[in-house]
C-alpha cells in the first residue's frame, strides 16, 4: 500500500455544527493529580458518537466555555464517550469539577485521524509524551482490535515521574501482552521503580521495528515531538511515514474563524494529525 | 574469529569496526554476568572497564547521603556504559547496578588504552564512537532536564 495513504472518510459531527448536544457524565476517573477522564453518554437514550482515533470534540462547560478534548476512548465500542483533560485554566478547571449526573455539552467529532491504512501490513511504532497518550489511546485500541493487519506494534511513552503515567490500568495489561511491546520511562524515578529512566526519545534506538517498514505515530508536547522525529530519522523511518498530533487555540472546529490556522492550514479540519513532512517546516518556527 | 569477536560485530557499538580492529578489541575483552542487584562498580573505583549491555538493565545512580541512590538514567540492551576509562584519572563517577540480571561484555580499559596508543585507527574509531555516545547522551540529559512533558511547550 502507499505509504503516503490518508485515512479514508472521517466520521463527521452528529451535531449541527456550532450548536454543542447535551452529554451526561457518567463516572469521573482521576488519573493523576491534574488530570482526569470523564465518561459520557447521550442525553435521550442511545446515540453513539462515532468516531475514528486521533479526532476530538469541542466539549463545553455550560456557563464557561469550551474546549478541544481528543476523544480518548475505544472506538470500536460505543459507549461511554471518553475524554481525558489536564486541568490548565477556566475551562478545564470547571470541567474538572464536574459529577457523575452533571451535563456537558459536545458537538464533533472533528479534525483528522491518525491513518491507520497507512500502516496496514507494516510494523508500527507509537511515541507519547505525558498526556498525548490520550489521543493516541483509541489508536492502540484499533490496532489491537485489528492486530492480524500490523507487523511488530511497539508503544513507546514517557511522563515525569511515574506518577504521571496516565491510563495505569491499560499500561499493565499493555505491557504484559506479548504482541504489544509497550515500554515506559520517566525523568525521575521514585523508591521501587525498576522501569527505565531516560527521556522517551532514548527508547526510539532500542524499539523493534524494521525502519525500511513502519510507520510512526507521534503525540505529545511539541519539543519532545520534534525530538522523537528527529530519533525516528535517525533510525531511518523518513518523515512521509511519521505522523503527529498538533494542538492549536482553536473557537469554531469547522475552518471558519481562522483561530487555528497553521501556515496555509488550518489544525481544526486538516489536522490535529498531520504527516510530518508536511509541518515539518512550520514547528521549527518559534510564534505563528 | 574466537566468540567474543562473533558476539561483538553484533552490537551495534562495533557495526562497521574492521575486522582487524575487532580482533584487537575482542582480545581486551570478556564476557560477565551480574544478577539483579548487584552492582556493576560504585563512584569513585578505578574505572578500567567498559561494558557493551547485552541483555538486562542498568541503573546508573548518584549516592545522596541520608536518602536513597537517585537514578540518573537506566540503559539496557545495545547500550555502553562507562567512558570514565578513557580519560584520566580514569575514576566512575557514577555508581552502576543491574535492576534485571546483566549480560555484557566488559572490556579491560588499560588493555585497549594500550592498543589504541599503538593503532592509531582504531584509536580514533574508537573515541568518535565513544563520541557520538557522549553527545547523544548529553542531548537526551538537556531533555530529561527541560520537563518536556509536564507543561505545555
Ligand atoms: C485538537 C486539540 C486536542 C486537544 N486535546 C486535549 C486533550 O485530550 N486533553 C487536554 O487536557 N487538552 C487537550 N487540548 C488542549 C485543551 O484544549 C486546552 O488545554 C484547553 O483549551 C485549555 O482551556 P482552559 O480554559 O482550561 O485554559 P485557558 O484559561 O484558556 O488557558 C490556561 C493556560 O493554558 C494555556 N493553554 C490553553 N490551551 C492550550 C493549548 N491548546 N496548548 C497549550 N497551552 C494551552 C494558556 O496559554 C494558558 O497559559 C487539545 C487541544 C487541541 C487543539
Ligand atoms: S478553529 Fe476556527 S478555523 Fe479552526
Amino acid at each position: 500500500m502507499d505509504p503516503t495513504i490518508e485515512s479514508p472518510a472521517r466520521p463527521q459531527p452528529a451535531t449541527e455544527p456550532m450548536l454543542p448536544d447535551p452529554w451526561r457524565v457518567e463516572r469521573v476517573h482521576a488519573e493523576t493529580a491534574d488530570t482526569f477522564s470523564l465518561e459520557l453518554t447521550p442525553v435521550g437514550g442511545p446515540r453513539p458518537l462515532a468516531f475514528s482515533p486521533g479526532q476530538f470534540n469541542m466539549l463545553y462547560v455550560f456557563g464557561v466555555g469550551e474546549v478541544p478534548i481528543s476523544i480518548s476512548g475505544n472506538p470500536e465500542i460505543e459507549s461511554p464517550l471518553v475524554h481525558t483533560t489536564r486541568i490548565v485554566g477556566t475551562v478545564t478547571r470547571a470541567m474538572g469539577k464536574l459529577k457523575a449526573g452533571d451535563l456537558l455539552g459536545v458537538r464533533g467529532p472533528y479534525g483528522s485521524g491518525w491513518p491507520v491504512d497507512a500502516a496496514k501490513g507494516r510494523d508500527v511504532v507509537i511515541v507519547a509524551g505525558g498526556l498525548g497518550l490520550a489521543p493516541l489511546r483509541p489508536l492502540i485500541h484499533h490496532l489491537l482490535a485489528h492486530r492480524a493487519d500490523y507487523r511488530e506494534i511497539a508503544l513507546l511513552y514517557g511522563t515525569r515521574t511515574p506518577q504521571d503515567r496516565i491510563f495505569r490500568a491499560d499500561l499493565r495489561r499493555w505491557t504484559a501482552r506479548r504482541d504489544l511491546q509497550a515500554q515506559v520511562t520517566v525523568d525521575r524515578a521514585v523508591s521501587g521503580w525498576t522501569g527505565h529512566v531516560g527521556v522517551v526519545t532514548k527508547l526510539v534506538a532500542h524499539a523493534p521495528f524494521d525502519p525500511s517498514n513502519t510507520v510512526a505515530f507521534v503525540c505529545g508536547p511539541e519539543v519532545m515531538m520534534r525530538f522523537t522525529l528527529q530519533e525516528l530519522q535517525r533510525r531511518g523511518v523518513p518523515p512521509e511515514r511519521s505522523h503527529l498530533s498538533l494542538e492549536r487555540n482553536m473557537k469554531c472546529a469547522i475552518g471558519f474563524c481562522g483561530h487555528c490556522q497553521y501556515g496555509s492550514m488550518f489544525v481544526c479540519k486538516d489536522g490535529p494529525v498531520f504527516r510530518y513532512d508536511r509541518v515539518r517546516s512550520l514547528m521549527k518556527v518559534r510564534e505563528l | 574469529m574466537n566468540d567474543i569477536q562473533q558476539l561483538i560485530r553484533k552490537h551495534r557499538f562495533f557495526a562497521g569496526l574492521q575486522e582487524s580492529d575487532l580482533e584487537l578489541a575482542a582480545g581486551c575483552a570478556a564476557n560477565v554476568h551480574f544478577p539483579a542487584g548487584q552492582h556493576l562498580f560504585h563512584e569513585g573505583e578505578s574505572a578500567d572497564h567498559f561494558y557493551l549491555l547485552r541483555s538486562g538493565r542498568v541503573a546508573l545512580e548518584m549516592a545522596v547521603p541520608g536518602r536513597q541512590p537517585v537514578v540518573i538514567e537506566t540503559l539496557q540492551a545495545g547500550d555502553v556504559i562507562g567512558w570514565s576509562w578513557l580519560f584520566p584519572p580514569y575514576l566512575w563517577q557514577m555508581d552502576a547496578r543491574a535492576l534485571l540480571a546483566v549480560r555484557a561484555t566488559a572490556f579491560d580499559g588499560k588493555c585497549l588504552r594500550e592498543k589504541c596508543a599503538s593503532n592509531h585507527d582504531l584509536g580514533y574509531e574508537l573515541a568518535m564512537r565513544f563520541a557520538a555516545i557522549l553527545t547523544h547522551r548529553l542531548q537526551a540529559t538537556r531533555l530529561q532536564l527541560l520537563d518536556v512533558y509536564g507543561s505545555h511547550h
